[in-house]
């Protein structure tokens, strides 16, 4: 299991430095870390957090929105309207909830249809694994570049430690 | 219109020109519809980003890039429709109190690109939900030169600021935004480099 403070470093190693979003579970030590190293900016909607990271990101910086899968459906018309014409990129951590059915009821539906919502709006998306860290964190960092869109960093239960046991 | 006050109410157009004569290189964030056509041409200028959509995400961009540049004023015009469509921002931005945001709102009570349909804020006080949610200064104008007067007060102030300008219905004739929406980003995102 990747420890929430390394992968934290992780990501600040290739560029992030403005971090927001709406909490989940499965991200709750990292955004544990993040709040301790007075890096992260609660917002209270997905949409809204990705309007914050885009104004970071005009402003300067390089941005990461941390997300539950069902905040997805939120965030929707900004990425699609805002992000994906306008070439504003930033980071979508998601948490993904309902993975192969094993979750409740109202995260089933999103947890089986994410990954084809994402290929249908095009945003490139990759799914962490430990054993893969250094390649996925590579991956993130080409992507944000090259392509200047938003790019899906999936989280399933169980990869980054986070705060229950 | 706006009941018991009384005053000359300005066209949001007017309003804007008000404000626009006592801006300098303030990076500024325009709401989708006809607020960026007529910002665009009323003063066109590199530190203008015109949304062409996602309505309601307007005051977080302004305050994602007032995080982002602290020494940097930003103003977000913004709209009536669009405050209504995202209220948790007005909480957002009145607990992280960034102090260089003036956030103004010309409110018509309508959406009116889409035909004049009304918005609740004929019956909503969009100031006092900005001063509830913890906004430092609040204000709200109708007349060009308390338009005037106030924001230039804000411009020196510690914010955040909200300023509520009532306006009327009447738009302004104004084209498309010309420059593409990557186009714009490069230019803003230039602009904001110094």
């Amino acid at each position: 299991m990747i420890e929430a403070d390394d992968f934290v470093k992780g990501l600040q190693g290739i560029g992030f430095d403005f971090f927001t979003g709406v909490p989940d579970t499965i991200l709750g030590g990292i955004i544990a870390h993040l709040t301790e190293e007075r890096l992260y900016t609660p917002a209270v909607r997905e949409d809204e957090a990705l309007a914050m990271a885009a104004g970071a990101y005009l402003g300067g910086k390089i941005p990461a929105v941390l997300m539950q899968n069902s905040g997805l459906g939120n965030a929707l018309n900004v990425l699609d309207s805002l992000n994906l014409i306008y070439q504003i990129p930033c980071l979508l951590l998601i948490s993904w909830r309902g993975f192969e059915g094993k979750d409740a009821p109202e995260h089933l539906v999103m947890g089986e249809t994410m990954t084809q919502l994402l290929d249908m709006v095009r945003i490139p998306h990759r799914t962490l694994a430990s054993e893969t860290i250094v390649e996925d964190l590579q991956w993130t960092a080409k992507t944000f570049k090259e392509q200047r869109v938003p790019v899906g960093l999936l989280l399933k239960k169980g990869v980054v430690k986070t705060l229950q046991p | 219109m706006i009941g018991p006050e009384e005053g000359v109410m300005q066209s949001r157009a007017q309003a804007m020109a008000a404000i626009f004569e006592v801006m300098t290189d303030q990076p500024l964030i325009i709401c989708n519809g006809f607020p960026s056509r007529e910002a665009c041409k009323l003063r066109d200028r590199d530190q203008n980003f015109y949304m062409i959509g996602s309505m309601g995400a307007t005051a977080g961009i302004g305050l994602g890039l007032a995080l982002a540049q602290p020494q940097k004023t930003v103003v977000v015009f913004d709209g009536d429709g669009n405050v209504l469509m995202s209220l948790g921002t007005l909480a957002t931005i009145g607990a992280l109190k960034p102090k260089n945001l003036i956030h103004v709102v010309f409110d018509n009570e309508v959406y009116g690109t889409t035909g004049n349909q009304p918005t609740y804020s004929r019956v909503v006080g969009l100031d006092k939900m900005a001063k509830a949610a913890g906004y430092v200064n609040v204000e709200r104008v109708w007349e060009r030169e308390d338009i005037v007067y106030e924001f230039k007060t804000m411009l020196g102030d510690q914010g955040p600021s909200f300023l509520l300008v009532k306006v009327n219905e009447q738009l302004e004739e104004a084209d498309r935004i010309a420059l593409t929406p990557p186009e714009l980003t490069k230019r803003f995102k230039g602009a904001m480099a110094f």
